[in-house]
């Protein structure tokens, strides 16, 4: 079970696709939970502390925005730990949470800059590009070593 | 919320299925005989609880439409009131555009996986029977 960084790093397709598939996703959910769940760490309703900017600063600068190296402080290590990535771009709903442009462009090339099989797709809008899209990433997770990591 | 040691997860279950009803999900889900607290949404189902059960309960609702049946990890438990738009004044909730907006597609995704299935049935291929001896002495002995 290889763990894959996806991009958008909250998409239920992704996610699904990944665990469908039998590999583990790195999603930003998963971080929000330990970071919601953690005693100590909660200050709602921001639940970024102090501490997130300065971790952030592993991955993007100090004069970038506070927003961003919080971001980072998140996403960073999810692509420090990942195995492999699947990006997907022109995602239109890359808003909302997911909302910082600059976060999401330092987060591609990270995970480009790292040395680690990469699937680059675009986001489905018609029925053949979904097949497109489905068949890419099932024939990308399936040459992925399974077991690696288990014994 | 319960229990410090457990590890506590919230899955979002997404049904886009003809055969399966949100409501039908549910009803699997009340009949497990695990731990787990759940609730029911206009696109499917958040099921929280000990990580066991809830992967077990969630493999189970998607057993019933495999291809139509999605789900992902939810970062805050439901009713959160960080989250919950009950306690911030009505609107959607944060991150609820953005499941929307895939929902959207996810009938093109389902599509896709049904003939992703049809199309490749490498995996379920079988040998070919072996051949019982007394046919193999009858080609041997057959004169074409």
């Amino acid at each position: 079970m290889a763990k894959i960084f996806i991009y958008p790093t909250n998409s239920l397709i992704l996610s699904d696709l990944v665990e469908r598939f039998g590999h583990k996703p790195l999603a930003m959910m998963e971080k929000i939970k330990e970071k919601i769940t953690t005693v100590g760490v909660d200050s709602p309703p921001i639940n970024i502390t102090p501490e997130d900017p300065k971790l952030g600063l592993k991955y993007a600068a100090v004069e970038v925005p506070a927003g961003v190296r919080g971001r980072m402080a998140l996403v960073g290590p999810q692509i420090d730990e990942a195995e492999a990535a699947i990006i997907v771009l022109d995602s239109s709903s890359a808003f909302g949470c997911m909302g910082c442009a600059r976060t999401n462009e330092l987060t591609k090339f990270l995970a480009r800059q790292k040395d680690i099989p990469r699937l680059e797709v675009k986001y489905p809008r018609t029925e053949e590009e979904g097949k497109y899209f489905v068949y890419q990433i099932a024939e990308f997770l399936k040459s992925l070593p399974k077991e690696e990591d288990e014994e | 919320m319960s229990g410090e040691d457990v590890d506590e997860i919230t899955k979002i279950v997404v049904i886009d299925s003809e055969s399966v009803l949100p409501s039908d999900a549910a009803m699997k889900i009340y009949e497990s005989d695990v731990d787990i607290t759940i609730k029911e949404t206009c696109f499917g189902t958040m099921v929280t609880g000990p990580r066991d059960s809830v992967e077990k309960v969630v493999a189970e609702v998607r057993a019933l439409d495999p291809n139509h049946v999605f789900v992902k990890q939810r970062g805050f438990p439901p009713g959160d009131k960080r989250r919950c738009r009950a306690s911030r004044g009505g609107g959607p909730r944060p991150g609820f555009h953005y499941l929307r907006n895939e929902v959207a597609s996810l009938p093109i995704i389902s599509k896709a996986l049904d003939e992703y299935e049809a199309y490749n049935p490498a995996e379920k291929e079988e040998s070919p029977e072996k051949i019982s001896p007394s046919k193999l002495k009858d080609i041997i002995e057959s004169k074409l």
